[in-house]
């Protein structure tokens, strides 16, 4: 199955060698077959028939018209419900649309389904959902395997081609950990590059829109799309969105790469050593310059991630209390116990343990020891960047430890499951942009991905350095 | 002169400090674009953000920042350049996100004073800690139905400005006074419209009870007094209540407290134990607010004259009392309605005494039985110079004044209207009240003869009768020097 891109599709589009209503009964019929995946929490044909009528009613010239994109249940839309994974949102029906929804709408592009998740983006194997597991299609048969999380939907829906590309959210490597996981391209931007709005939020100073993509064009494309400046998000960027397909560069020569050495980390299996390896030797041969750096503290990345992202969620979720929308429980006598019962019956376990993490280190007389101190170690962990960026144009290292696991493998402790995280996090502590692309696979024909990271708001120097390593490897 | 409450064994001193929210004027939200306007029907203006719907986010509204430092500055406080928005994150069913969006660790005032003045001329500073924004919460409404609690969220979002004052504050009275003055300042400046009644400005009350020269006892808080009454219903109550316990030999605890409008008695709503951990932390969805030096100086530049700076110009230009240039000022109506009176014509100014008297005393009580006040008086106070302008004048008397400002309330009329139609004018014709005097000493011999045998007392008789036949008009100093002169040459 050769899949086609959305630079070919959009391609084809224009020459009429295809219409609308073809390529999306195309797409509409791999969805359907592909039921078992378990991709979509919300789909309906009906809807996508009603967006192909619509668009062949208008006659305006869209960027994106008539793409079929898949959007993460985490994205508040008018036309489908919003659920994040959980059951406390079940039947939620927002009456607005998120920034970046709406701005794909207004290109014109068709919303295939709303996609799995971990409830509430916790998670890194999309099996927290309240909709059940997600399976990777890449999974062989009586095998099946984790799609990787939070957004594990849309990123099996690129790799099962049931889309020619989706939405997702990064908090601690969400997109870019699935996106390897699936053998995809996935691209989280600089913290504040797409806005927030409409987005149910996880740990706010973390949490960034991104896509995932067939290749690094696409998601060049799509990018552009979703980025800008929005004034009903405080922390949303006022910066210009540079055309960064029009100005993609697979020419590096020159260039100078980061190869932080934090980065092995014992117990690294040899075939992810193996091709962040392949890679730097890749860009060698491109002219790059080769510089080893130190990034000191990215050992304390994950425990300072995980004090801060559930600190934020613990207060996030507070919203969910059965008062004003979503589910209450039937069984109470008090207010008190409304709120106990309505959020035990209405949150996951994972969900339940990262409130309860966040509300004790937010707590009097832990605050100092924990959140506190996370904060000021957060602030290292970004001057080392700052520092690296001095002497680099961009870092490559691996994206995520291991390839794709097999689902529940690590569903029963947390503490292996948010290593998983451990290559990711420490770029989202920084708000720095970072991309995975697939490169190389492990013994069992498995794809693993390469992570590149630029400065903030240098998104256009991380594309050319994937769209470079990308060809490269094709 | 000491404050001190006399106990059964020793006195005893209140230790009293206020924490005063003032509902900040604007016509929208501190996060949101939703209306502000006090009364609309239940849950009209809710926006998604206000809900806290998923994925909605606050958005800072820049005038209620001036706002806020507006105050400070009126406040003769300290403005911070940078301050953080934190989250204080509790449950309640009128509290949509599950925290409140407020100022913990750093406030966008600092450390200011206020002086209160006392009848005795003498005057006292409160000094204030700090002022912070912070969003109301909504209402739950328990008597809509018996078994259910409705919740109402116009007011969910709406800024308020938290006032902390130190423990300065010794007896209810300055509680009164400072509260006064505090509401005086926010009203002058246009920050906030000092409603009571509406809720716009309510206080906690710190209050704790020591003897002279000890240190401060333990405090108990008192929640959401919304009347200058209650506050000092609730200080005494809650001090006598302190004071019988120590008295006793017990130990105050650290509660927090609810007044009863009702009883006028406090009781614990929840003890040090049950004390909510808020989790106070910075909001990640909002920036640090930072403010310029020059931003600062604009708003400075704009602010108008507060009561203090009012009160000494009306001293200086007007040789006011201290006691009357205060209460002229105490209201910015009431400053705005003199100033105008007393410029309405020229003259005026050499009888600002006069002004003074019939604005406090005859117009405030005759808005008082109407249930009215200045800003809504059927008396402008141009028309009410003229009516000083006639009594200055001697065309009317003081006592026919009076008869005329009753007139103008009810009829709309100008004074010069009512005078002219009744004719009221005062009679000062020397002449004509000689005649009438002629006449009352023909009429009444025998009274003559007796005052003329020293019964001095008679004198008010032989006025009263005057003054009948001239219907109160005759000028009353001409009516009596006439009248003596007369009475005199016939002995």
């Amino acid at each position: 199955m050769s899949k086609s891109s959305l630079k070919q599709t959009l391609k084809d589009l224009d020459t009429k060698k295809i219409s609308i209503r073809e390529l999306n009964q195309d797409y509409l019929k791999r969805i359907k077959e592909n039921k078992n995946l378990n991709v979509f929490i919300h789909f309906s044909e009906e809807n996508v028939l009603k967006q192909i009528d619509n668009l062949e009613n208008d006659n305006s010239a869209k960027k994106l018209k008539g793409i079929p994109i898949a959007i993460k249940d985490l994205f508040c839309t008018k036309s489908m419900p919003t659920t994040a994974a959980s059951k406390i949102l079940e039947n939620f029906n927002p009456t607005y649309e998120s920034f970046v929804t709406q701005k794909l709408l207004d290109e014109g592009s068709i919303f295939v389904g709303k996609t799995n998740l971990d409830e509430f983006a916790m998670g890194s194997a999309t099996n927290t959902s309240f909709f059940g597991n997600t399976i990777n299609p890449l999974s062989k048969e009586n095998e099946p395997l984790a799609p990787g999380g939070s957004s594990g939907g849309s990123a099996a829906a690129v790799a099962a081609d049931l889309c020619l590309g989706a939405t997702g959210t990064d908090t601690g490597g969400s997109i870019r950990q699935p996106a390897s996981f699936c053998g995809v391209v996935g691209i989280k931007p600089t913290y504040g590059l797409c806005s927030r709005w409409g987005i149910a939020a996880f740990a706010s100073s973390l949490d960034q829109a991104g896509i995932f993509s067939h290749n690094v064009e696409d998601a060049s494309i799509l990018l552009q799309s979703i980025a800008g400046f929005d004034q009903r998000d405080s922390t949303s960027a006022k910066v210009d969105i540079p055309n960064y397909f029009e100005n993609l560069d697979d020419d590096l020569n020159g260039k100078t790469v980061g190869i932080p050495k934090e980065y092995s980390i014992d117990g690294t299996p040899m075939e992810i050593s193996q091709i962040w390896e392949d890679a730097i030797k890749v860009l060698e041969k491109k002219g790059v310059k080769i510089k080893n750096i130190s990034l000191p503290h990215t050992k304390y990345a994950l425990p300072t991630y995980y004090i801060i992202a559930p600190a934020e969620a613990s207060s996030n979720l507070a919203r969910y209390d059965g008062v004003k929308y979503g589910f209450r429980s039937d069984e109470i006598d008090s207010l008190d116990e409304m709120y106990e019962n309505t959020r035990a019956q209405g949150f996951g376990r994972e969900v339940k343990r990262r409130i309860l993490i966040g509300t004790y280190v937010l707590s009097a007389g832990y605050y100092d020891a924990y959140y506190l101190k996370a904060q000021k170690v957060r602030k290292l962990i970004a001057d080392d960047f700052n520092r690296a960026f001095n002497e680099c144009d961009f870092i490559v290292t691996p994206t995520a430890p291991s390839a794709a696991f097999p689902l529940n493998e690590k569903q029963n402790d947390p503490i292996k499951m948010y290593l998983n995280d451990v290559f990711t996090v420490p770029a989202s502590l920084a708000g720095l942009p970072g991309i995975s692309i697939p490169f190389g696979k492990d013994k069992n024909n498995l794809p693993l991905g390469i992570q590149i990271l630029g400065k903030h708001f240098d998104e256009q120097q991380v594309f050319n350095a994937a769209v470079s390593l990308e060809r490269s490897y094709e | 002169m000491n404050n001190f409450i006399k106990g059964e064994k020793h006195d005893w001193e209140m230790v009293i400090g206020l924490e005063i929210h003032a509902q900040v004027k604007s016509n929208s939200k501190l996060f949101s674009s939703s209306s502000t306007k006090f009364g609309s029907s239940p849950n009209s203006q809710v926006s998604l953000v206000d809900a806290a719907m998923p994925g909605m986010l606050p958005v800072i509204n820049k005038y209620c920042v001036e706002q806020a430092v507006k105050t400070g500055v009126g406040l003769n406080a300290k403005i911070n350049n940078y301050s953080v928005f934190d989250r204080k994150n509790y449950f309640y069913a009128d509290l949509p996100q599950g925290y409140q969006i407020s100022q913990y660790k750093y406030p966008i005032v600092g450390e200011g004073k206020v002086t209160i003045d006392f009848k005795d001329g003498t005057s006292k500073d409160i000094r204030i800690v700090r002022l912070h924004l912070e969003q109301d919460a909504g209402k739950s409404l328990h008597d809509q139905n018996p078994s259910k609690t409705y919740v109402d969220l116009n007011r969910s979002g709406v800024a308020l400005m938290e006032i902390v004052s130190e423990p300065d504050i010794r007896t209810p009275d300055e509680a009164g006074m400072y509260i006064s003055k505090i509401r005086s300042i926010l009203m002058y400046l246009d920050t906030c419209d000092g409603n009571m009644q509406e809720g716009s400005l309510r206080a906690d009350v710190n209050i704790s009870v020591r003897k002279p020269g000890d240190d401060y006892g333990t405090r108990c808080e008192i929640k959401n007094l919304n009347s200058i009454k209650f506050i000092k219903q609730a200080i005494n109550y809650e001090a006598k209540r302190q004071i019988e316990i120590l008295e006793s030999g017990g130990t105050i605890e650290q509660n927090t407290m609810l007044f009863n409008t009702s009883t006028g008695k406090t009781r614990p709503m929840r003890n040090k134990e049950e004390a909510h951990d808020y989790r106070y932390f910075p909001d990640p969805d909002l920036l640090p607010l930072e403010i310029s030096q020059e931003e600062i100086g604009k708003i400075k530049s704009s602010i108008p004259e507060l009561p203090d700076e009012l009160k000494n110009k009306f001293i200086e230009i007007y040789k006011l009392s201290n006691y009357d240039a205060s209460v002229l000022t105490a209201e910015k109506q009431t400053s705005d309605y003199f100033n105008e009176s007393i410029n309405s014509d020229p003259e005026l100014k050499n009888h600002a005494k006069i002004v003074v008297n019939w604005i406090t005393s005859e117009l405030f009580s005759l808005l008082n039985k109407n249930n009215l006040d200045l800003n809504n008086s059927p008396v402008s106070p141009e028309n009410l110079g003229q009516l000083i302008k006639l009594i200055s004048t001697n065309e009317i008397s003081g006592k026919i004044a009076k008869d005329v400002l009753e007139d103008m309330f009810s009829s709309g009329k100008t004074a010069k209207q009512i005078v002219d139609e009744k004719g009221l004018q005062q009679v000062t014709d020397q002449g004509e009240i000689a005649k009438v005097i002629d006449e009352v000493i023909a009429e009444n011999p025998k009274m003559v003869e007796q005052y003329l045998a020293g019964k001095d007392k008679l004198l008010g008789f032989f006025v009263g009768q005057a003054m009948k036949l001239t219907k109160g008009k005759a000028n009353p100093k001409m009516l009596n020097d006439i009248l003596k002169q007369k009475l005199n040459k016939k002995n």
